[in-house]
Formats: C-alpha cells, sequence, structure tokens
C-alpha cells in the first residue's frame, strides 16, 4: 500500500441524473444542465459554491453524439465561478475526469467540483443506426493516428476491437458465449427494477443466442444500447463533508495505471488489456480486498469488459470470469456479488461509465429502490473503459 | 476487365494518411515488401513508427523489408455493415509478425471460408492496392510461420 492514499481526502456528496431514454431528441446541454442542478442541490450545495468542473470527452463534433458539451459551455450556461476546470480525451477512461476532481479537491486547487457525462448517441444516429456514426464514411476524408492501422481494414468499431480481445479469451481460457451471455441477461434482470432504463422487457438465453451477431464472439446484446442522458457527480473536499445532508461516499481508492502499451492491438496481453493495470493499483493503494466488495458497477460498453474487470479486480483469478458468472447466481441482486445493478449499459443505456458510478453511490445511500441491494453495502467498486483506457474507484460509506 | 471496372468491384475502403513517417509502411506492397521500421542499433521493430527506439533509445531507425509471415494472434468476424460497399462478412485480425513477438498488425484475413479461420493458424501477406497505398492483407499460408 502507498504511504498516503490523498484521493481519502476526496468524497463524493451527491448525484444527478436528467431524463434517460432512447431517442429523446433533447438539447445535450438541457440535459446537462437537468443532471447538474439535480447533483447540486443533492448535495445541498448551491451553484456559487460549485469551484470545479470536469468532464469526459470534452466538446467534440465527431463522432455525433459522443460529446457536444464540454466545460465551456456547462461553465458559461450556470456562470460558474472557477478556480479549476478539466476536460479531455486523453483520460484513463471516462472515470478519468472524476479522478481529476478527487485529484484537484486532495490538493486544495477546489473544494466542490462539479464532474459530468453527457451523451446523446441515439438522438444524434437517428433512425439509421450505429452505421451513420462510423468514422469515415465516405468523401475524401483519410484516416490519421490509431485510425489508420484499423479503418483500412474495415475494422472502425470498438465492437470490433473488443470481439477481438473477446475471442482471444475464449480460445486461452475456453470461455463460452453461454456464459458471457449471463451479463446481459443479468443486467436485463436488473434493468427490470430500474425505471429509467431503456430496455427493461425479459430476455432469455435462446433470445441472446439467436439475435443477430455484431462482430464474432459478440452479438447484439453484448454491445450497449445507445442513449440520451447526463450524470452528474460532485467530488467535494472530506472536511466539508458534515454540513451535507447525507454522509458522503468517501473515494478509499482509485485506479487509473497504464502500464502496457497504449493501443487497442499491440497491448501485451489482449485478454485484459489496461484493466489489469487500473484494478492492480487500485488495490495498491488500500487495505481493503475484493472480498470486502457488496456491490460491483463494472463497465458493460461490451459485455466481454464487464468479465475482464470481474477477473482483474480479483473477483476471481484470471481467465476464471466465464465459469464465474456462470447461471448468474454469483452476480444477481440477491448474490453474493452484485453487479451492474441498475441495468449496466447493455439495458440500462450507454451513459459511459458515470451511470455506473451514479448506481454505485446511490447503493451505498440506500437510495436505490426497487433495486436496492440488500443488506445495507458499505463498500462499492465503480469501473470504466475497456482496451487502452480504464479507471476505477473503491467507495465506502 | 478496365482498371476502372476492377475498381469498382472492390470493397469500400477508409485509407489511410501517407507521410513521411509511415510511408514505408504503406507503399512497401508496390514492391512486394512489408516493411517496418528497424532499430539499426539492436534491431527492434519499432511499430507504429516512432523516431526512436522504445528499446535502445537509438535515434538511428530505416525500414527494413520483412518477411510477411506470422499467425493469427486473435480475430473476428465482422457481420455489421459498417459502410455502404464494404459487405460482411468479413475477417479482422490481429496478426503476430514472426520477427518479434510483440509486433502485431490488424489486417483483413483473405483467401480463406471465415469459419475456417483459427488462432494459431499460420498467415503470409498480401497486398491490395488501392489509389496510393497498398494495404497489407494476409492469407494462409502453407508453411508454418
Ligand atoms: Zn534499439
Amino acid at each position: 500500500m502507498s504511504p498516503e492514499s490523498l484521493e481519502r481526502r476526496a468524497v463524493i456528496s451527491g448525484v444527478g441524473q436528467s431524463q434517460v431514454g432512447r431517442r429523446l431528441y433533447r438539447d445535450p446541454l438541457a440535459l446537462t444542465i437537468d443532471a447538474c442542478l439535480a447533483a447540486v442541490d443533492h448535495a445541498g450545495l448551491t451553484l456559487a459554491d460549485i469551484d470545479g468542473l470536469s468532464t469526459y470527452p470534452g466538446n467534440m463534433d465527431q463522432p455525433p453524439g459522443f460529446s457536444g458539451v464540454g466545460v465551456t459551455e456547462v461553465h458559461d450556461a450556470l456562470r460558474l465561478e472557477l478556480d479549476w476546470f478539466a476536460g479531455g480525451l486523453e483520460l484513463p477512461g471516462q472515470l478519468g475526469s472524476v479522478v481529476n476532481a478527487a485529484a484537484a479537491v486532495a490538493t486544495g486547487l477546489a473544494t466542490h467540483v462539479l464532474c459530468f457525462r453527457t451523451v446523446w448517441e441515439a438522438s444524434a444516429q437517428g433512425d439509421a443506426g450505429r452505421a451513420s456514426v462510423t468514422p469515415g464514411g465516405g468523401g475524401t476524408y483519410k484516416a490519421s493516428g490509431f485510425l489508420q492501422w484499423t479503418l483500412p481494414f474495415g475494422a472502425p468499431s470498438a465492437a470490433n476491437w473488443i470481439a477481438m480481445m473477446a475471442q482471444r479469451h475464449f480460445h486461452e481460457f475456453g470461455t463460452t458465449r453461454e456464459q458471457l451471455a449471463q451479463i446481459a441477461l443479468n443486467a436485463r434482470r436488473n434493468a427490470a427494477r430500474n425505471p429509467n432504463a431503456v430496455y427493461r422487457d425479459p430476455m432469455t438465453l435462446e433470445d441472446y443466442l439467436s439475435v443477430r451477431m455484431i462482430s464474432t464472439p459478440l452479438c447484439l446484446y453484448d454491445c450497449d444500447a445507445p442513449a440520451d442522458g447526463s450524470t452528474a457527480v460532485i467530488v467535494s473536499r472530506a472536511d466539508t463533508a458534515a454540513d451535507r445532508p447525507r454522509p458522503p461516499v468517501r473515494i478509499e481508492a482509485v485506479g487509473t495505471a497504464l502500464r502496457g502499451r497504449p493501443s487497442w492491438d499491440q497491448f501485451d496481453d489482449l485478454t485484459t488489456m489496461a484493466v489489469r493495470d487500473a484494478a492492480a493499483m487500485l488495490w495498491e493503494r488500500t487495505e481493503l480486498s475484493a472480498a470486502d466488495v457488496d456491490v460491483a458497477e463494472l463497465y458493460d460498453g461490451f459485455s466481454f469488459i464487464t468479465l475482464a474487470w470481474l477477473e482483474a479486480l480479483g473477483f476471481c483469478g484470471k481467465g476464471e470470469g466465464g465459469p464465474f458468472v456462470e447461471g448468474g447466481d454469483r452476480i444477481a441482486l440477491d448474490g453474493p456479488l452484485p453487479l451492474n445493478t441498475n441495468g449496466g449499459q447493455l439495458s440500462g443505456g450507454r451513459l459511459h461509465g458515470y451511470g455506473l458510478l451514479h448506481e454505485a453511490c446511490v447503493q451505498l445511500w440506500g437510495e436505490a429502490g426497487d433495486r436496492q441491494v440488500p443488506g445495507q453495502p458499505e463498500v462499492a467498486v465503480a469501473a470504466a473503459g475497456g482496451g487502452p483506457l480504464a479507471a476505477c474507484l473503491l467507495l465506502t460509506t | 476487365m478496365t482498371d476502372a471496372a476492377a475498381a469498382a468491384l472492390r470493397p469500400f475502403r477508409v485509407l489511410p494518411r501517407v507521410t513521411a513517417a509511415n510511408e514505408h509502411f504503406w507503399t512497401g506492397g508496390a514492391d512486394g515488401e512489408l516493411r517496418i521500421l528497424t532499430c539499426r542499433g539492436c534491431g527492434y521493430r519499432i511499430h507504429p513508427p516512432a523516431p526512436v527506439c522504445p528499446r535502445c533509445l537509438g535515434r538511428e531507425v530505416a525500414p527494413e523489408a520483412l518477411s510477411g509471415r506470422g499467425v493469427v494472434h486473435t480475430f473476428t468476424v465482422n457481420c455489421q455493415p459498417w459502410y455502404p460497399h464494404l459487405d460482411p462478412p468479413y475477417v479482422v485480425a490481429i496478426v503476430a509478425l514472426e520477427e518479434q513477438d510483440d509486433l502485431r498488425l490488424t489486417t483483413n484475413l483473405v483467401d480463406v471460408d471465415p469459419d475456417d479461420v483459427r488462432i494459431g493458424m499460420p498467415v503470409e501477406v498480401v497486398f491490395e492496392p488501392y489509389d496510393d497505398v497498398w494495404l497489407p492483407l494476409f492469407r494462409p499460408s502453407a508453411r508454418p510461420a
């Protein structure tokens, strides 16, 4: 363990979320403001208290709906007076922006940082499906940077890149589609208890096995559901927590490491990629262990990433993710490790990591309603990212 | 068939932007060569290209032709129509080149039924010309890699 894990000087004091749905056709900034104001109110603060702002990936035009709301828009719309702010894409995944906020708070650069992530990919795609947001579809566009190594080969999507990770995992460890299916089936069961989830109808293993393939071994139900929505969390200095309406969610440790090559195809171990390093760093910074975790909210942009996080965080051994989730009992809401309790992104909607962090906090506060994990959970892990981008947070009451 | 007619039958591909740094890779196929930047000092293969050797920090780096042989490290059969005029299914693979353990290319496998692709399968490069580049694709190889 490190001499001092300074992230413990930061806590999460409130969370908020906008309306979430498939094509809402609402202004993404309006969704963002809804989430931000809800979070500020939840934390018992006013906008005058907010002196920091953090987001991922910052404002960018492409691909459509991936962003569109950056630090600047929120700063100006709410006329905030900021001492610190940051928004950007080159971070250890989506929750890297929350870790940035914790670091700013821990070093005294800010007291209450409003962190947000807004997606409106469903509306941006309209009725044209994901092909409408594929990079480089026509015109004189030429690929550079990392995309030059994949786009010429008709592999424009993380679905292709993650599929190759999954295929390698299947090859090395004998993982099966029936096992992977449990991640999706568990998400759908939990989504049925979440009124804000986008897909709530029951799903069977037969449904999963018969739906169309996207990129083998991943089928449609292994891919998250594009949605519109915004999520906000307030990261506050721990010594302000006594004034808040509810006890803080404490940040026990964070993991942001990327110790291999920052590349989807050159990374040494394609069965783990960066989640291995982020998870290892998390446990290096705390005396708690995987056995202490009561609820796990693990990124499911694709089902396989959740499997990789389960292994990396030590809930099972390396390569044992398939047998671990088999049958689904271990990861069920009433099982020993409730997983993605709001339906995750597979059925809850692709809120890009922030939805999972939001859910971890709500569970620790006991505010999850019909999907509340029994027995007053005290330790949660929220993890986001996959491939060469990953960050995770260990949270306690 | 005319060249224009042949071109019209080719699948749509997004092409790379050729620069001084990557030209050896994307145009080596004109001479039938898979060229990878190589450190003059220690022989390490540097991909994607960079003006420094990550192993010895040497700055003398130059393209060298490789054998073009490798094995399928992993693959996926893409079934999703991402682009008009690029029809699924087709095989996307990461091929590990035989010259160096950590040297890989994302590519397509051709001249093989998608159902017959296996991890570990030996493959060899073939080049497909498009405008100003030659895309390195791979096909099953009779010779063990
Ligand atoms: Zn060298």
